[in-house]
């Protein structure tokens, strides 16, 4: 969930810098969810990934590939874009809207699984929830996010957790992707030295 | 960007970026719940001075689509009709809290004045003869997801460009999108200094079949039957046999070249069923367009667009 | 008897220093060093003292409109404008087409006492264009009116205009012609060019008014009377009357002072305060009218000082009222056009005024024995135009926020300060 920390303000001194997932460990948290979305969903059937923009989209197409590795079965990707489903357009700026794909079969009786990179105020998926709600009625839905670094605003919890990660409030975690950023990786940005 | 007054007040970036959203918004129509929540709370009032049914209706299903409350205030029936001043209503609306208004009005230049007295933004649905700005929008849309571009292409814009506020916003937006715009039309209903008034390199021809086999676009306008007690032209049939698009005429246009018609139609004077009605002719589709680009107009602009 | 003043350090029409001592309504001493046991002292040092301002193109509203402004508001906005004498137009309600009339507005001048008013009388019953008002009627009433004028509307009937300037001639009367033609100016609200077309509004092009002038010019001709041409706003108008007066034809023109300044693109804003009739021209307008002034071919600036109520331009451009305050910022705005060049002011704002309007005690530089009508500018003085602080009960100034330059520091009516120390004294 990347747009939260965006909205934080930077700090005044270089801020440290610590790795929490390479690329290789990345690789092996994202097979693990693929599991446990076999294992949790038995079988992943009757099952769509919706990908948060913008680094949830490329992490669901991955857990789709990886889970059609394991099984053989292919899981449908959608996106969802949740730009209007925001409720601070009041207070922060307005953004460019992202295009909502849902795939052929649409989400009517189907178990929906909103992947995203980061779990933080819980926000973004009160808002996906809501996106979600007007595109049908799924049969059930889950959340699955790559990190977890805690501070909840809301009562969302996801089922599926790549790595949690404690951090402080001015901390920032910035997941990078190579579909969007050019490599994988997973850093913690401290805030001031010293804090 | 506060308001949304005129053709001119769009640079490229905005203008495209208002296309970009209103493609996205275009997606809602097709959904079994065609609502948004993005607009929940806020205010949308309607200021017709003038009657014009499909423009109120396509701003008020724009903005309830982004779930605004909405209010129509009309001239007819209202304190308006009673003599209240345009300064006194916008105080009006100053006070019930209105985010946005969307203004349609006879005279110039009075959204601009209305601007100076709201806090509110002030949207030009359309000002006498100046500017209507929203439907040159919707028409670059319209050309931009029929045609695939914008830039370089050429599009006639036909008949009484004096009293056209569809013509003017045209110019200036397609101007800027980087299409080349040649209007077209009998020497009373071309506006002096028109070249050079709005948008550089902008062309005026008086013979509709010299300008269509480069055209890429042909967007037909509204003649009024009145203008003939003005002597702007002899007869209808004059007219429609210079500057109305029928049949043979539109086998002159290129085979991609398509017809757009801001609507309502006189059919039969700039423009015959069997034009109107061809595959070429975009004149529905514009319409579906209009709410898509107002909701991107809305929203952007409520949402503080910079 | 009346109080003495004693001018010290005036620069006549902007000469070398000199006193100046008014007495009795006259300019009774004119030197330097002059003492006066009893006088007022007026310390004039570093100000030029011009003929009083005459303003051939007043409208002061009343009777029927003062709410916008009154015989007496007008009057001291005048006066604060360097003026001794104004031209009252006839558009009133009722109209000024009656000696009844014409009289009620003479006489609420004279109770006024801030500056003469000279009722000019309507050429038309009602400014209708149909029927001749009593024009001779007018002429021997007591406001002894000489000029008349349709002003805001044309008299566009070539045989009613031939007669009106016929009939005058019987008492040296003159016709104040406002030239547009109305049916290339139907609905017109600003000048018809490109910013017309950019702002959709409907335009009044310049043929309209030259097209009138070209034709009166030939019927003043061709009956040998006298004609006025209110407010030329076009380079083509120029052209028009330089050929009249080269032919001898017995015409004389006016400017008013924002059509030596402003162009139409001030019309960007909508704003109202910018609508006038004529229309503000374009650069090229302005500056053949700058030409005209300068070469003579216009003799006159007068201000078609024109209040307005609020709610008259408040409001939407095409709703709007036309017309601009004028009276309290002529003499700068003239000042920022042309400069200091005393000798051409004295002469566009106040000889040529008086001439023309036969107002007799008016236009006459400072000189012992000439009526003590005249008034002191300081031309170093700048000023940012408040439009709350003016005198006009109206607002409508065109100049709101603009710096100009010079001030007028006094007044005297025969004598008697209507303006000291930049103030009305009542």
């Amino acid at each position: 969930m990347a747009h939260p920390q965006a909205a934080q303000p930077q700090p005044a001194s270089p801020p440290s810098v610590k790795v929490i997932l390479t690329g290789a460990e990345l690789a092996r948290v994202v097979d693990r969810i693929a599991h446990q979305i076999l294992e949790k969903t038995q079988g992943a059937t009757n099952t769509v990934l919706f990908g948060i923009p913008t680094r949830g989209v490329p992490l669901a197409r991955r857990l789709a590939a990886r889970i059609g590795a394991f099984e053989g079965i292919k899981v449908p990707v959608g996106v969802l874009d949740i730009t209007l489903y925001r409720d601070d357009l009041r207070r922060n700026a307005v953004r460019a809207i992202g295009p909502t794909e849902v795939p052929g079969d649409g989400i009517d009786g189907r178990r929906v699984i909103l992947v995203d990179d980061v779990l933080f105020s819980g926000r973004t998926v009160r808002a996906a929830l809501d996106a979600l709600k007007d595109l049908g009625r799924p049969s059930s839905v889950q959340l699955a996010v790559l990190v977890d670094r805690g501070h909840r605003e809301l009562p969302i919890r996801a089922d599926y957790v790549g790595k949690n990660i404690p951090t402080a409030l001015s901390e920032s975690v910035r997941v990078t992707l190579s579909e969007t950023d050019g490599c994988d990786e997973v850093r913690l940005l401290g805030g001031r030295v010293g804090a | 960007m506060r308001h949304l007054l005129s053709g001119a007040d769009l640079d490229a970036d905005t203008a495209t970026l208002i296309l970009d959203t209103a493609a996205e918004m275009a997606t809602v129509a097709g959904r079994e719940v065609k609502k948004l929540p993005a607009l929940r709370g806020r205010t949308v009032v309607n200021l017709f001075y003038e009657d014009s049914t499909r423009t109120r209706i396509s701003f008020e299903a724009a903005a309830k689509r982004l779930s605004a409350d909405v209010i129509n205030f009309s001239a007819k029936g209202s304190s308006v009709s009673k003599g209240e001043s345009l300064k006194d209503t916008a105080l009006t609306l100053q006070a019930m809290g209105a985010d946005a208004v969307v203004v349609r009005h006879p005279a110039a230049g009075a959204p601009h004045r209305l601007a100076t007295w709201v806090d509110g933004s002030v949207i030009n649905a359309g000002d006498g003869t100046h500017e209507h700005p929203t439907q040159a929008l919707l028409d670059a849309y319209t050309m931009r997801s029929r045609l695939g571009r914008i830039a370089g292409l050429h599009v006639a814009v036909v008949g009484d460009v004096l009293h056209s506020r569809v013509a003017r916003s045209n110019v200036l937006l397609l101007g800027t999108l980087g299409a080349k715009v040649t209007l077209v039309g009998p020497p009373t209903l071309i506006p002096v200094d028109i070249g050079t008034a709005l948008a550089p390199g902008t062309e005026v021809s008086y013979d509709l079949d010299a300008v269509l086999p480069t055209a890429d676009v042909v967007m037909m306008l509204r003649v009024q039957w009145e203008r003939m007690a003005d002597s702007y032209f002899p007869s209808a049939r004059e007219y429609a046999r210079r500057y109305g698009l029928d049949g043979p005429r539109m086998r002159r246009l290129p085979d991609h070249a398509i017809v757009m018609h801001p609507g309502p139609m006189n059919r039969g004077m700039e423009i015959t069923p069997e034009v109107a009605d061809s595959p070429r002719s975009t004149i529905v589709e514009q319409v579906t367009n209009g709410v898509s680009v107002r909701m991107a107009v809305l929203y952007l602009l409520l949402g503080g667009m910079t | 008897m009346t109080e003495s003043y004693l001018i010290r350090g005036a620069r006549v029409v902007g000469g070398e220093p000199a006193d100046l001592l008014l007495r009795d309504g006259v300019v009774a001493e004119v030197g330097r060093g002059l003492t006066a046991a009893g006088a007022r002292v007026v310390d004039a040092d570093g100000l030029v003292a011009l003929p009083g301002l005459v303003d051939l193109h007043t409208h002061l509203r009343e009777p029927g409109r003062e709410d916008a402004e009154t015989v007496e508001t007008g009057s001291r906005a005048a006066a604060l404008g360097g003026y001794t004498a104004v031209c009252a137009m006839a558009n009133t309600s009722p109209v000024a087409d009656t000696a009844g009339v014409v009289e009620q507005v003479w006489r609420l001048g004279r109770e006024a006492g801030l500056v003469d008013v000279q009722p000019i009388g309507a050429v038309t019953v009602g400014l209708a264009g149909e029927q001749l008002a009593e024009l001779g009627a007018m002429a021997t009433s007591a406001a002894r009116v000489r000029i008349f004028s349709d002003d805001g509307n044309c008299v566009a009937d070539p045989r009613l205009m031939r007669r009106a300037l016929e009939y005058v001639k019987a008492f040296d009367g003159i016709i104040a012609q406002h030239a547009e033609e109305p049916r290339l100016t139907v609905g017109a609200q600003m000048h018809e060019g490109e910013v017309a077309t950019r702002l959709g509004l409907t335009g009044w092009p310049a043929v309209a008014e030259e097209a009138i002038i070209a034709r009166d010019v030939l019927l003043a001709g061709h009956v040998d009377s006298r004609l006025h041409v209110c407010h030329v706003s076009t380079a083509g108008s120029v052209e028009v009357l330089r050929h009249a007066k080269a032919r001898g034809i017995r015409v004389t023109a006016e400017v008013t002072p924002h059509h030596l300044f402003l162009t139409d693109e001030r019309a960007e804003s909508y704003d109202p305060v910018f609508k006038v009739n004529p229309p503000l021209r374009t650069a090229a307008d302005v500056a053949a009218l700058r030409q005209a002034l300068v070469d003579g071919i216009i003799d006159v600036v007068a201000t078609d000082h024109a209040p307005h109520a609020l709610e008259d331009k408040e409001c939407e451009w095409a709703y709007a009222r036309p017309g601009m305050l004028g009276l309290e910022t002529a003499l700068s705005v003239l000042l920022e056009v042309v400069g200091e060049r005393w000798d051409l002011i004295a002469e566009r704002m106040s000889r040529a005024p008086a001439r023309i309007a036969g107002l007799t005690e008016h236009g006459r530089d400072p000189a012992p024995g000439v009526p003590a009508n005249l008034t002191l500018v300081d031309p170093a003085a700048r000023r940012t135009v408040d439009p709350g602080e003016l005198a006009s009960r109206s607002r409508n100034t065109p100049y709101a926020g603009m710096t100009l330059p010079g001030r007028v520091v006094a007044t005297f009516l025969r004598g008697e300060p209507t303006v000291l120390d930049g103030k009305a004294v009542k």
